[in-house]
C-alpha cells in the first residue's frame, strides 16, 4: 500500500487556501473548493463528519485546528492512519514555531510555513516531524542567520530527535506522572467502565547525548528479576513509547532505556483497566414537585485516603435548556448556574478524603411545554478534579539513571498527580 | 529512591510546562510577513518587476516575497517569471527556497523559460553545502518539465552516491519523481539498480526513504521491480529499529506485501515486528497490527496465534484514547480485524460504549462495532447502551441504536425477545423516528423469526397513525399482511392505507398490494377483493 498525497491545504473556516503545497502536480487549487463542497453538502456542520471524504477520484483528510483546516488530497490509496497523525504532527511543529497556529499566525509566517512543509513532506510521502530540531535549520525572521545553515545530523541520524553539543550548566530531568481516570457510570449506578490513562511527562535539561534508563515497580519486570514484590507492583496493560525508546530492548527484558530528547516530550503513556472505585461518586435526586417546579439533591462524597486531598473540584449538574430562577444552596464550596452549558457548576476548592457534601438546588420550568418536542438532550454529570502526591495505579519510578560520557551528576525530580479524564456519571 | 524529591509546588504540570516552554520561546517573535500581501495602487505588477530587478539585495528579496504572497492567494504572477529566476543566483537560503517554491508553481505555464534556471540548478546541486544540494534535487524533480528532467539525470545519479545522507535520502525519494515523469528515462538510466543499492545503505532513513520509492515505482509499474527477498526482509527489519516513524510506517507498508515460505518465517517476523505496538505513533501500531495479522495466516500453531491475539488487543484498546479523527480510523480497521479474528476483542466490548462528548462519527462506528461483538453473555449491557443511546438527540444516531437493536435480536437468537422487549419500551416513549425505526426493525424480526411474536402487534398497530416514512409504512403493511388472519381489523387497517394510495412511494404502493392479496388468499371475503380492484 504504496501511497502519496498529492497536496496538502491549510484552509480557513470558510474553506477559503490559506497556504497550500502542490507535492505531485496532479490535483490543483480547486480542490479546496470541491472538498468543501462535500463537506457542507453531507451535512452543514463541518464538525460532524468524518476526517476521511473522497469524491470524483481524489480522496481527503482533514483535522480542524482552532480556525484552521489542515486538509491532504490524494489520487493514490493512502496510508490513512499515517496521514492523519501527520496532519496532528504539522500542527504541533506550528504551534512550536508560531505559539499558536491560526489564521492569523499562518499569514504573518507564510514564508516559513512554505519551508516547513517543504521539509515535512517530500513528494506527498512525510519526512520529518522534529519541531525542536525543525528549528535548528529553519529559523523564522527575527532569528534568521545569514550563515547558511547545514542540515543537523540529527535529522537522518538513528537519534533523530536530539542534536549534540546541547550545553547545560545544571543538568536536571522533570518527570511528572499524570493519571487520569475515565469512568462511565450508568443511570442505576452501575460503573459501566473505567480505566486509567496515565502518562510519563518529562521535562530534560541535560547536556550532551545522555544514555537513560527508567526502572518502574512493574510486575513483570520484577518478577523477571526474581525480586520478591514486596511494595506494590504494578500490572500495566499497554505501554506506548516516545520513539526515543528501545522498543525491541523493552520486549526483551523490560527495560527502558532511551536518549531522551531536548525539553518536554511524553516518555511513555500507559493504560489501566482495573476496576477502580470512583474517586469522587456523586448521586443526584430529582424531584418534581409540579410541573414547574424542580428540585436537585446532590451528594458528592470523596472516596480516597483521608490523607489525601482534591484540588479544584468542579462537578457539572445538567439541567433543562429552559430552567430559569435557580436557587443553589451547597454546604462546601460554591455554585452557580451557567445557562450558556445548561447545567449548575459547583466548585469545591478542597476535598478532603472520606468526606461527604452536599447541594441543594431549585429552579422553575415553564408551565407550557411543547407536544410535540423531542427529548432533550441527556447530558450526564461531570466531574473535574485533581489529586496531587497521589496515583490510582501505585506506579512509582524506583529509579532514574543518567549516565553521559562526560560523567555529570544529574538530579531527576518525580511528582505523581491524578486527575479526572473523561468522568461521567449518566442522569435517570 | 533517595535522588528522587517531590516538588513543592504541585500545581498541575501544564500550567507549567506550558509557562516554561513560552518563556523559553519569548525571544523567537512571530513573523510580520502579512504585510506582504498588501497591494499598492499602482501598478502590481509593473511594481513587482521593478523591485525585483532592484540593485539592492533586501529590496530584491521583499520583492520575491510579495510576488509569493500574491501566489498564495491565487494571483497570476507566471509573467514575472525571467524576473524572479534572475535571483535565483543568491547566497541566502530563504530567498532561494522562495525561488524554487516559484519554479515549482510556474515552470510548467512557462517550459521555454524555465531553461533558465537550469545552470542554478546544477550548480546547486554540487554545493558544498548539503542542504542546498538536497533542495537543488527536491526541487527538479517537482518540475515537471521535460526540458529541466533532461538536466537532472546527471546530478540525480551524483546525489545517490552523496556522502551525506541527509541528500541521500532527498536522491532517493526524487528517483520515484523522476519515474513518475519519464519512466523510461529511469529504466534506460539505471536509476532502479542506484535506488536498489540503497536498500542496504548504512543509514536507516536513506533505507526507508528508497523502500517508498520502490514501493511506488513497483504498483505503478507491470514487471517485477521491487521484490523482497528475504535478504532485503532481514535488512528492513533490521532498519526498522533505528529510523524514524514515518520510515517505519513507509517499511512496515511495503513489507505487507511479503509472503513468508512457511510458517516458521512468519513467526520470525512477527518477533520482529511486535514490539512497534508498543510505538507512540499510531499509524505505526496500526501498520504493525496489519502486518502480523497478515503474517498470522501462515502461523499453524494455535499457541502463537491465541498468544498474538492476545498481544493485539491492548494496543487496539488504546488507539481509542488517540485523537477523534485516529479513532476513527482505528475503528474502521478494528471493524475488520473484528470480522476476520473475532477473538481478539471478545472482552473488550465497553471500551466501545459511546462517551458523551465523541464526535457522532466516531459514536457511528463505535455502535457498528459494539454489534459485531455482542453475544449471549454481554446482551444484558449492550441493550442497556442501546437503549440510553435511543434517548439522545442525534437523530442519525438514535435510529441506529435502535437499528443495533433488531440486528442483535437477529444475530442472537436467544437475545430476541429482550431485544423485542426494549423496543417495545422504546416506541412507549413514542418519539416519531425511534418508532418508526423500530417499526422496521421489527419486521426484520419477524421474519427472521417467523410465527414467534405476534403477540406484540397490537401494540405496534397503535402507531399506525404515527408512521409518515415509506419504509415503515411498508414495513407495517408488511406486517399487518403477513399475519392478517391474525389481526382481526386487518381489512380495516390496510384500508386505511389505501385512501392514499396513489400519492404513496412505489415500495409502500408494492408492500400494499401484496398485503391485500395476502388478505384476500387468507380471508377470501368481499372486503379484500374491493380493496385489490381499488389498487388497480
Amino acid at each position: 500500500m504504496a501511497g502519496a498525497v498529492s497536496a496538502l491545504f491549510l484552509l480557513d473556516i470558510k474553506g477559503r487556501v490559506l497556504v497550500w503545497r502542490d507535492y505531485r502536480g496532479d490535483v490543483s487549487a480547486i480542490q479546496a473548493e470541491r472538498f468543501f463542497t462535500k463537506l457542507i453538502e453531507k451535512e452543514g456542520d463541518a464538525q460532524s463528519q468524518d476526517p476521511v471524504v473522497y469524491d470524483n477520484g481524489v480522496s481527503y483528510l482533514f483535522i480542524q485546528h482552532s480556525n484552521v483546516y489542515l486538509m491532504t488530497a490524494s489520487r493514490q490509496n493512502c496510508n490513512a492512519a499515517s496521514l492523519l497523525f501527520f496532519l496532528h504532527r504539522v500542527v504541533d511543529v506550528f504551534k512550536h514555531y508560531f505559539e499558536e497556529l491560526e489564521e492569523e499566525s499562518l499569514r504573518d509566517n507564510f514564508v516559513v510555513v512554505y519551508e516547513l512543509l517543504d521539509e515535512m513532506m517530500d513528494f506527498g510521502y512525510p519526512q520529518y516531524t522534529e519541531a525542536t530540531i525543525l528549528s535548528e535549520f529553519i529559523k523564522t525572521d527575527a532569528y534568521r542567520m545569514e550563515v547558511t545553515q547545514r542540515p543537523p545530523m540529527a535529522v537522518t541520524n538513528a537519534v533523530s530527535w536530539r542534536s549534540e553539543g546541547i550545553l547545560y550548566k545544571k543538568n536536571e530531568v522533570f518527570l511528572d506522572v499524570v493519571e487520569s481516570v475515565n469512568i462511565l457510570v450508568n443511570s442505576n449506578g452501575q460503573i459501566i467502565r473505567s480505566d486509567v490513562v496515565g502518562a510519563l511527562k518529562m521535562r530534560t535539561y541535560l547536556s550532551g547525548m545522555p544514555e537513560c534508563k527508567l526502572g518502574l515497580n512493574d510486575r513483570i519486570l520484577l518478577e523477571a528479576q526474581g525480586r520478591t514484590t514486596k511494595g506494590k507492583a504494578i500490572d500495566l496493560d499497554d505501554i506506548k513509547f516516545h520513539q526515543c525508546v528501545r522498543l525491541a530492548r523493552f520486549e526483551n527484558d523490560r527495560t527502558i532505556s532511551f536518549i531522551p530528547p531536548d525539553g518536554s516530550f511524553d516518555l511513555m503513556t500507559y493504560r489501566l483497566n482495573t476496576q477502580v472505585k470512583p474517586l469522587i461518586w456523586v448521586e443526584a435526586q430529582v424531584e418534581k414537585h409540579s410541573r414547574s417546579r424542580v428540585e436537585i439533591l446532590v451528594k458528592a462524597r470523596s472516596q480516597f485516603k483521608e490523607r489525601s486531598t482534591a484540588t479544584n473540584v468542579e462537578i457539572e449538574l445538567p439541567v433543562s435548556a429552559d430552567a430559569s430562577n435557580p436557587i443553589i444552596r451547597t454546604s462546601m464550596g460554591s455554585a452557580s448556574y451557567a445557562p450558556e452549558t445548561d447545567a449548575f457548576v459547583w466548585k469545591i476548592k478542597s476535598f478532603p478524603g472520606g468526606k461527604e457534601y452536599m447541594l441543594r438546588a431549585e429552579f422553575t420550568l415553564p408551565s407550557v411545554t411543547d407536544e410535540e418536542a423531542t427529548p432533550e438532550r441527556k447530558a450526564p454529570i461531570r466531574v473535574k478534579f485533581e489529586i496531587p502526591y497521589f496515583t490510582v495505579s501505585g506506579i512509582q519510578v524506583r529509579y532514574l539513571k543518567i549516565i553521559e560520557k562526560s560523567g555529570y551528576q544529574a538530579l531527576p525530580w518525580v511528582r505523581y498527580i491524578t486527575m479526572a479524564g473523561e468522568y461521567e456519571l449518566r442522569l435517570t | 529512591m533517595k535522588s528522587l524529591h517531590k516538588y513543592n509546588n504541585v500545581t498541575i504540570s501544564k500550567r507549567r510546562l506550558k509557562e516554561d516552554t513560552s518563556e523559553r520561546r519569548g525571544a523567537k517573535m512571530s513573523g510580520h510577513d502579512s504585510k506582504y500581501f498588501s497591494t499598492t495602487k499602482k501598478g502590481e505588477i509593473p511594481e513587482l518587476k521593478e523591485e525585483l530587478n532592484s540593485q539592492y539585495k533586501d529590496k530584491r528579496k521583499d520583492a520575491v516575497k510579495k510576488v509569493i504572497a500574491a501566489m498564495t492567494v491565487g494571483k497570476d504572477v507566471s509573467s514575472l517569471f525571467t524576473d524572479v529566476v534572475n535571483c535565483m543566483q543568491t547566497e541566502n537560503l530563504e530567498l532561494k527556497k522562495l525561488v524554487y517554491l516559484y519554479l515549482i508553481n510556474y515552470a510548467k505555464s512557462q517550459p521555454d523559460l524555465a531553461i533558465l534556471a537550469v545552470n542554478t540548478f546544477v550548480k546547486d546541486s554540487q554545493d558544498p553545502n548539503p542542504l542546498i544540494r538536497a533542495l537543488a534535487v527536491r526541487t527538479m524533480g517537482c518540475i515537471r518539465v521535460d526540458k529541466i528532467t533532461e538536466y537532472l539525470c546527471d546530478p540525480l545519479q551524483r546525489c545517490l552516491k552523496d556522502d551525506d545522507p541527509y541528500v541521500r535520502k532527498t536522491a532517493a525519494i526524487c528517483v520515484a519523481k523522476l519515474y513518475d515523469i519519464n519512466a523510461e528515462l529511469v529504466e534506460d538510466r539505471g536509476f532502479l539498480e542506484s535506488l536498489k543499492d540503497l536498500i542496504s545503505d548504512n543509514n536507516p532513513m536513506v533505507v526507508a526513504n528508497a523502500v517508498a520509492a520502490l514501493a511506488e515505482i513497483q504498483e505503478n509499474s507491470s514487471g517485477p521491480i521491487f521484490e523482497i527477498s528475504s535478504h532485503t526482509l532481514s535488512k528492513l527489519l533490521t532498519a526498522l529499529n533505528e529510523c524514524t516513524e514515518w520510515g517505519q510506517v513507509f517499511i512496515l507498508d511495503a513489507l505487507s506485501r511479503y509472503k513468508a515460505a512457511d510458517a516458521r518465517e512468519a513467526e520470525n517476523i512477527v518477533e520482529r515486528v511486535t514490539p512497534r505496538l508498543q510505538h507512540a505513533n499510531c499509524a505505526v501500531v496500526l501498520s504493525a497490527v496489519k502486518m502480523i495479522l497478515q503474517q498470522m495466516e501462515l502461523i499453524t500453531s494455535t499457541d502463537v496465534v491465541r498468544n498474538l491475539c492476545k498481544k493485539m488487543a491492548p494496543p487496539l484498546v488504546t488507539l481509542l484514547s488517540a485523537e477523534p479523527e485516529i479513532q476513527y480510523v482505528a475503528l474502521r480497521n478494528i471493524n475488520l480485524i473484528v470480522q476476520r479474528r473475532p477473538t481478539i476483542l471478545a472482552h473488550e466490548i465497553k471500551v466501545f460504549f459511546c462517551k458523551y462528548n465523541d464526535p457522532i462519527y466516531v459514536k457511528m462506528e463505535k455502535l457498528e462495532i459494539m454489534i459485531k461483538l455482542a453475544s449471549d453473555r454481554n446482551i444484558d449491557q449492550v441493550l442497556l447502551e442501546f437503549k440510553e443511546y435511543a434517548t439522545e438527540v442525534d437523530v442519525d444516531f438514535v435510529r441506529k441504536a435502535v437499528r443495533a437493536i433488531g440486528r442483535c435480536a437477529i444475530k442472537l437468537e436467544r437475545a430476541a425477545e429482550r431485544c423485542i422487549s426494549v423496543l417495545l419500551e422504546l416506541i412507549k416513549i413514542k418519539v416519531n423516528y425511534v418508532v418508526q425505526e423500530a417499526i422496521i426493525v421489527i419486521k426484520d424480526i419477524f421474519r427472521r423469526y417467523p410465527n414467534t411474536y405476534e403477540s406484540i402487534i397490537a401494540t405496534l398497530c397503535e402507531s399506525l397513525d404515527t408512521l409518515d416514512e415509506p419504509e415503515a409504512k411498508a414495513s407495517m403493511i408488511w406486517i399487518i399482511g403477513e399475519y392478517a388472519e391474525r389481526i382481526d381489523n386487518a381489512d380495516e387497517l390496510l384500508e386505511s392505507f389505501l385512501e392514499s394510495f396513489p400519492e404513496e412511494p412505489a415500495q409502500v404502493q408494492l408492500q400494499l398490494l401484496t398485503a391485500t392479496v395476502k388478505l384476500f388468499l387468507k380471508k377470501p371475503t368481499e372486503g379484500p377483493q374491493q380493496m385489490i380492484q381499488v389498487s388497480f
